[in-house]
């Protein structure tokens, strides 16, 4: 088993990061890159182990920032177990939209503009409601403190994203041997043939998205203490969930370190662009765009799949371009 | 008991609406119907050529109405540029990876627009824009009865252009059978090309329709995409007639939806009824089983 190894060098290596690097904004770029990589292990759990291409996450990120955040402004309810309560209504939504959309079958595209769909109520709804802030949005109070989980510095918010991104790894790679784990990706893999040897895909991907929710939905929990805001197109827009769903699959889909590695490369990519382009508005959008497109044609395995790259040509040129 | 006279106006103005959707979402219907993809890039497409219909006219001083072969033309132009080079290649056998590249397609043309029109909100003037046609219990803008003749007509010129053409009966063997369609030698990459072509047209066609009672901002694709698939889901998949019928039921749910809820909760039924037809009737109202 090499995967835990490489998960206790990937904390030992960034975790003195922050008594080394003195400068802010580095420090910024690398909490910013962790908190990334753990909204994409969210939607890799679902999408990359179970083929499940949500199109919006944002529904439980958005779910589970409002939580912590209207928890903390309207009843003083502790950050932490905002965080919490964030997993488990960011969990339920997961499991109330799992059991709609899986009861009646709805798969592949159809899942993707279903899960976009229901953004866009939480979105609307938000925008309409008194206690969410409607269009204005929600300040959260300013209470430094590791008790608030708002820290007196950057570092603590970069240890803190640490410990759930390794704590993710470590989840992640459980699953890939546990019989849960082989289960989804059976039912990815052809959902047919995997109810024919006793999986009931259902109940399999209803656990899914509701994991994959809740995780989703403590990032939320995270980003609201790290920025202190929230309004309906931050939470249910669409941007948080194409960061979701990109990560991963620049990545790798279905793999461990895809996701961190999906985020570290997507936002040095994008600081790149910022230092080529300027802080023009939209244009790292495209390039995020241009980036998801070239991977799709070229390298649809992600960055993991580089390895595997000389393979796949071969494969590709022994079909001799058949597919339409 | 609600007055007739506030509901009937209410109804006709949702039936304009309904009308627009319905022709932005005939173009999206026959890309699905052939290509069983789900083109997420359309409203995006709609926006560029919105933008398109709106330089013609700021710059040239274009009426939108003779723009119309023009962008119906580019459009077609784009659309087969687009299957043809990148989604079609992107495709590796899968339909997630349609759906990928064409969210990608969308957020690039929605970005790029941000960054060279800004977030601006543009409209154009005409002699008509503030015409109305006088129907006694309710005025209709002449432009929206434009659209809504309009979208009539483009659903008639598809159906002709499907049952009658050789491109037509081509388009619907491959739909129905893609290898014995190849077999027979159907250049199935062209169709494939030419289906996503015309589809784009009909946004062309859209704009041109929409501009003159409408806006155009770099979002407005946003606002069209998922109310196109809702129509699409509930007229049934590839029906042109049911497209049809589900753009005008949409309008006036969402028209009737303002008038109860107010303009920002009126949206919501939208995506209710894209949520409960995609669950309890995937097939739509005029679709057949698959």
């Amino acid at each position: 088993m090499r995967t835990p190894w490489v998960i206790l060098i990937f904390a030992l290596v960034l975790l003195p990061l922050p008594l080394l690097i003195r400068s802010e904004f580095w420090l910024t770029w690398l909490t910013l890159a962790l908190f990334y990589a753990y909204l994409g292990q969210a939607w890799n759990l679902l999408g990359g182990y179970g083929g499940q291409f949500s199109f919006g996450h944002a529904l439980f990120f958005g779910t589970g920032a409002y939580c912590t955040a209207v928890l903390q402004i309207q009843f003083g309810i502790n950050a932490w177990a905002g965080f919490v309560l964030a997993a488990v209504a960011a969990g339920l939504v997961g499991a109330a939209t799992g059991w709609l959309v899986f009861r009646y079958g709805l798969r592949g595209s159809y899942f993707a503009l279903v899960t976009l769909a229901f953004a866009e109520v939480f979105r609307i709804l938000a925008n309409s409601f008194a206690f969410t802030g409607a269009g204005v949005g929600l300040l959260v109070p300013l209470k430094p403190g590791a008790w608030q989980m708002q820290f007196e510095t950057k570092a603590g918010f970069f240890w803190l994203l640490l410990a759930l991104v390794v704590a993710c790894l470590l989840f992640t790679w459980w699953l890939q041997n546990a019989r849960f784990g082989a289960r989804l990706m059976a039912v990815r893999e052809n959902e047919d043939a995997a109810r024919a040897l006793g999986v009931d895909p259902f109940n399999t991907k209803l656990l899914a998205i509701i994991a994959s929710g809740a995780i989703a939905g403590t990032a939320g929990a995270v980003y609201v203490q790290l920025f202190l805001y929230v309004d309906p197109g931050i939470a249910y827009g669409p941007s948080m969930s194409v960061e979701a769903l990109l990560v991963p699959i620049i990545g790798g889909l279905g793999t461990v370190f895809g996701p961190v590695l999906g985020a570290f490369a997507l936002h040095a990519i994008a600081e790149i662009g910022r230092l080529v382009f300027g802080e023009a508005p939209g244009l790292n959008l495209v390039l995020y765009g241009v980036l998801l497109v070239l991977m799709v044609l070229f390298l649809p395995n992600g960055l993991f799949g580089l390895g595997r790259f000389g393979f796949g040509l071969q494969r590709r040129f022994k079909r001799g371009g058949t597919h339409a | 008991m609600l007055e007739f006279s506030i509901l009937l106006p209410a109804i006709l103005n949702g039936l304009t609406i309904g009308a627009i959707y319905a022709l932005i979402a005939l173009g999206l219907t026959l890309i699905y119907g052939v290509l069983h993809i789900i083109n997420f890039a359309h409203g995006s497409l709609l926006m560029l050529a919105l933008y398109g219909v709106f330089f013609l006219h700021s710059l040239f001083g274009i009426d939108p109405y003779l723009a119309l072969p023009v962008a119906a033309v580019a459009l077609f132009g784009i659309g087969y540029g687009l299957q043809r080079f990148i989604i079609g290649r992107a495709s590796h056998g899968k339909d997630e990876n349609i759906l990928l590249v064409t969210l990608g397609l969308s957020v690039i043309i929605e970005n790029l627009a941000l960054y060279l029109w800004r977030s601006d909100t543009r409209t154009i003037e005409t002699p008509y824009s503030f015409e109305v046609l006088d129907f006694g219990v309710a005025f209709i803008p002449v432009p929206k009865a434009v659209a809504f003749v309009g979208a009539l007509l483009v659903a008639a010129l598809l159906w002709l252009l499907m049952t009658r053409t050789d491109l037509g009966r081509a388009i619907r063997a491959l739909a129905r059978e893609r290898q014995g369609a190849r077999l027979v030698g159907i250049n199935v990459e062209h169709i494939f090309a030419m289906s996503f072509g015309i589809g784009c047209a009909c946004l062309g066609v859209a704009a041109c329709l929409l501009l003159p009672s409408f806006y155009v901002s770099p979002q407005v694709g946003h606002a069209f995409v998922l109310v196109a698939f809702t129509v699409v889901v509930l007229g049934g998949m590839g029906s042109f007639v049911g497209a049809l019928l589900g753009g005008l039921i949409i309008g006036v749910t969402e028209s009737l939806g303002g008038l109860f809820l107010g303009e920002s909760l009126g949206q919501l039924g939208i995506f209710l009824i894209f949520i409960i037809v995609l669950l309890f009737r995937p097939t739509g109202l005029l679709g057949q089983k698959a």
